[in-house]
């Protein structure tokens, strides 16, 4: 067991840290996507490479070499000083690295660099009413139609639809082909007309997500990612750049240790809840799980550096990571007890209220991007190697 | 960078695991349990040959001076193979014990006999991790009165004592004054019992300074119980994966029934990360870390509870096989059930985590 990244990382630690100390002030706090504010604090995390560091320069990235160790570190000191790190969102989680693997040159180009600059902003476009954990199932439809593909369909939970300048949306092409194989990966404006989003109200009440109802969009035929029926496999190349970003554990960190102060403040009948030895209990076995993933996930990138295999640790981590979360802002609520009801503007909230709202988003991050149960029937299939689930004849239902 | 165990740590482990194959099946371990016998000689000759009890016992005494997550790799062996052997009182309590608070002269009576093989030793420690009924040893002039409960692999040459003062000493189990009994107990794998003490001459190793050896010693041992526990936890999760994938009904292995594929990801997803832990734990203790001590708390109440589950659902995906004594399935369950108890359950443990990092 060696733990120590040696001394040029700790340089490199080091220079993150002064980073983060000399410039913190001028991270935003909450700002709206495009703002001013947002975008010079991007410009100047690609400057430094603290974000998109391996994209090359000339799709607006940083143009470092790869370093997973300088990146988990970057990811830990942002993490550990509670600073905004560099965007997110589906555009440059997910979008940017297909694009870097299965994109044109043309596409690279147009797209890359003002979906980092956070000038572009996307959503993404693949489940429907009636295609959820059965992805492939979809019927949304674009047939060519001249240079053109024509969309009729529609989308559901499609996240910050209303916010999106694009759209990456899967688009069934071949209807007589085998249900993989007909499907195809699409890029729109969400401004084309014949597109209607109707807003979706969450659990926390946010309005976050949306339908999105599609009649008789028009789209370039060259906005196509892959080839024409290539669509699942294009968009299956990134479901794991999704899934490893969900329930971080350094984040997960961040809010134990804010726990374990709420618990210190918080008080019932004038007595501490840290000092109740049955929270205290409860604390305690949170700890150890957010500890055991942490771990867990220093493994993982041993592995990778050592070329070693540890496919299963890899495995339960969106399981894993976003149950624990929903378990942790769960017992910040019980530890303030009917102030954890509190939601909306109150005096009484802590954090504004931001426990509640986490306890319930994370319920969503357990659905979302393939659910628990999801989850383990790849952990039993894949990493097990049970079988696979029986298949049934489509007509059955009919 | 490597977090995980070095090639050296995996050989070790495939060393002892082919060894613990071929020699210590369960038809070994059912006949050592059935027969009630004490000792397992053929078995601890097996593990001494292959140099364990000389594993923590420095060079110059003629050890092989590896460290806490070296041991911890073997008894996750001896876990998953449901071992019975004295390694964790005589390999890993003990030597910690008698370096940490030995003088000079006591290590050298000690531990070159320790890592040649020709001695074993017990635990009685238990009361340290809070005391059952009315045991506790007291020590006047280097005399032992009093009584210790649940006593770490009881069948013994010598015994490692705490007394109520956290100070530690070392017995022959042929000293004068004293009473050896056997308690019955689930797991039968490794015979714990109570000494009764009556003027017991006792050799107190007098370098420890108030308990701080005796709080290591059962730190490593928290984290040795804790591996034990992870290696019966991934063979219970091997064997239902087994089991599942051959035993049929409604004409299909049941291994294709989710719920069945359900209860083997879940125990899956929880072994994986307390591997994790465990091997932190074990590797802070060898940084001779500030850390180390809440590590170990964590590692070893941690595991119990994951144990328990994997105890359990590993028992129902083996369906009413699983509850017979045909399959000894349950020596697993039992092995863990043992875990959890000795050296502190998981709820005090977990308290003493809390203090460790003073939030009581
Ligand atoms: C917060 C949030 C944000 C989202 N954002 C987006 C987005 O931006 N774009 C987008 O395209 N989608 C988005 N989604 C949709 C998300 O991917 C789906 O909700 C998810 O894949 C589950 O599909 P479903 O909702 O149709 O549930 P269903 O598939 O109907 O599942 C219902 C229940 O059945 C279970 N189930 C289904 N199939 C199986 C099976 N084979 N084995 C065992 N159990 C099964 C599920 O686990 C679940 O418990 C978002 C969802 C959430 C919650």
């Amino acid at each position: 067991m060696d733990l120590s990244f040696g001394p040029e990382y700790e340089a490199f630690r080091q220079d993150v840290r002064k980073f983060i100390e000399t410039n913190r002030e001028s991270a935003p706090r909450g700002e709206a996507m495009k703002s001013d504010r947002v975008r010079s604090w991007q410009k100047l995390l690609i400057e430094k490479g603290y974000t998109a560091r391996t994209i090359p320069q000339e799709y607006g990235g940083h143009g470092g070499e790869p370093d997973i160790i300088k990146a988990r570190i970057i990811g830990e000191e942002f993490a550990r000083s509670q600073t905004p790190g560099g965007l997110g969102g589906q555009g440059i989680s997910m979008l940017v690295p297909t694009l870097l693997e299965l994109g044109t040159e043309e596409q690279k180009k147009r797209f890359i660099p003002p979906t980092l600059a956070g000038e572009m902003i996307w959503c993404q476009g693949y489940s429907e009413p009636n295609a959820g954990s059965d992805l492939a199932s979809l019927t949304t439809s674009a047939i060519l139609d001249g240079d053109e593909w024509v969309v009729n369909g529609s989308k559901i939970w499609t996240s910050t639809a209303h916010l999106a300048d694009w759209i990456f949306c899967l688009v069934r092409t071949d209807p007589e082909a085998p249900k993989h194989q007909g499907i195809s990966f699409l890029l729109f404006q969400m401004d084309t007309p014949g597109i209607e989003i109707r807003p979706l109200v969450d659990m926390t009440m946010a309005r976050n997500f949306n339908e999105v109802f599609f009649s008789d969009v028009r789209v370039p035929k060259d906005q196509i990612v892959g080839k024409r029926g290539e669509g699942w496999f294009v968009a299956n190349a990134i479901l794991g750049h999704e899934r490893d970003s969900l329930g971080d554990p350094n984040t997960t960190l961040t809010r134990l240790n804010r726990l374990i102060e709420l618990a210190r403040q918080e008080t019932m009948d004038g007595q501490r809840l840290i000092d109740n030895p049955v929270f205290r209990d409860r604390m305690m076995k949170i700890q150890a799980r957010v500890m055991s993933l942490r771990f867990n996930d220093q493994r993982v990138l041993s592995s990778r550096i050592n070329n070693t295999d540890s496919r299963l640790a890899r495995m339960i981590s969106k399981l894993q990571g976003t149950e624990l979360r929903h378990d942790l802002e769960g017992l910040a609520i019980d530890i303030m007890g009917e102030i954890g009801l509190m939601y909306g503007r109150s005096d009484y909230l802590t954090d504004n209220g931001s426990w509640q709202q986490q306890y319930m988003y994370f319920l969503g991050l357990i659905i979302g991007g393939g659910t628990s149960q999801i989850q383990k029937n790849i952990i039993s299939e894949r990493g097990l190697g049970m079988p696979k689930e029986p298949k049934f004849e489509q007509k059955a239902e009919a | 960078m490597e977090f995980g165990l070095s090639e050296q740590q995996t050989a070790l482990q495939d060393n002892v695991n082919r060894f613990l194959q071929e020699k210590a099946p369960l038809e070994r371990v059912r006949r050592y349990s059935e027969e009630q016998q004490e000792r397992a000689d053929d078995i601890w000759d097996g593990l001494v040959e292959l140099g364990l009890p000389a594993l923590l016992i420095p060079e110059r005494h003629g050890g092989i001076e590896l460290g806490a997550l070296d041991a911890a790799a073997v008894c996750e062996c001896l876990g998953r193979h449901v071992t019975p052997s004295p390694f964790l009182s005589t390999a890993v309590l003990a030597p910690t014990a008698i370096l940490l608070a030995g003088s000079e002269e006591q290590q050298n009576q000690y531990l070159p006999e320790i890592a040649a093989g020709n001695t074993t030793f017990g635990a009685a420690l238990s009361e340290a991790t809070g005391a059952r009924r009315d045991a506790g040893v007291v020590a006047t002039n280097s005399k032992l009165n009093g009584k210790a409960l649940f006593v770490i692999d009881i069948y013994s040459d010598n015994y490692l004592v705490a007394d109520t003062n956290n100070r530690l000493y070392v017995i022959p189990s042929d000293a004068h004054g004293l009473t050896i009994n056997t308690l019955p107990q689930i797991d039968r794998t490794r015979p714990i019992g109570e000494i009764i003490f009556n003027n017991t001459p006792a050799d107190a190793l007098v370098a420890d300074d108030q308990g701080s050896a005796l709080r290591s010693v059962i730190d490593i041992g928290r984290i040795m119980i804790a591996a034990d526990t992870l290696g019966a936890s991934q063979e219970m999760l091997d064997q239902s994966v087994q089991y599942a994938m051959e035993r049929r009904q409604f004409n299909r292995v049941i291994a294709s029934f989710q719920a069945v594929k359900h209860m083997c990801a879940e125990m899956a997803a929880e072994i994986e990360p307390s591997r994790a832990l465990l091997w932190y734990a074990a590797h802070t203790i060898d940084e001779d870390s500030k850390e180390s001590h809440l590590n170990a708390c964590h590692a070893k109440a941690h595991l119990s509870e994951v144990g328990s589950f994997v105890g359990k659902t590993a028992t129902i995906v083996h369906g009413g096989m699983g509850f017979t004594d045909l399959l000894g399935l349950h020596y697993w369950f039992k092995r863990i059930g043992y875990n959890r108890q000795i050296l502190g359950g998981p709820e005090s443990v977990r308290e003493e985590a809390a203090r460790a990092q003073g939030l009581c």
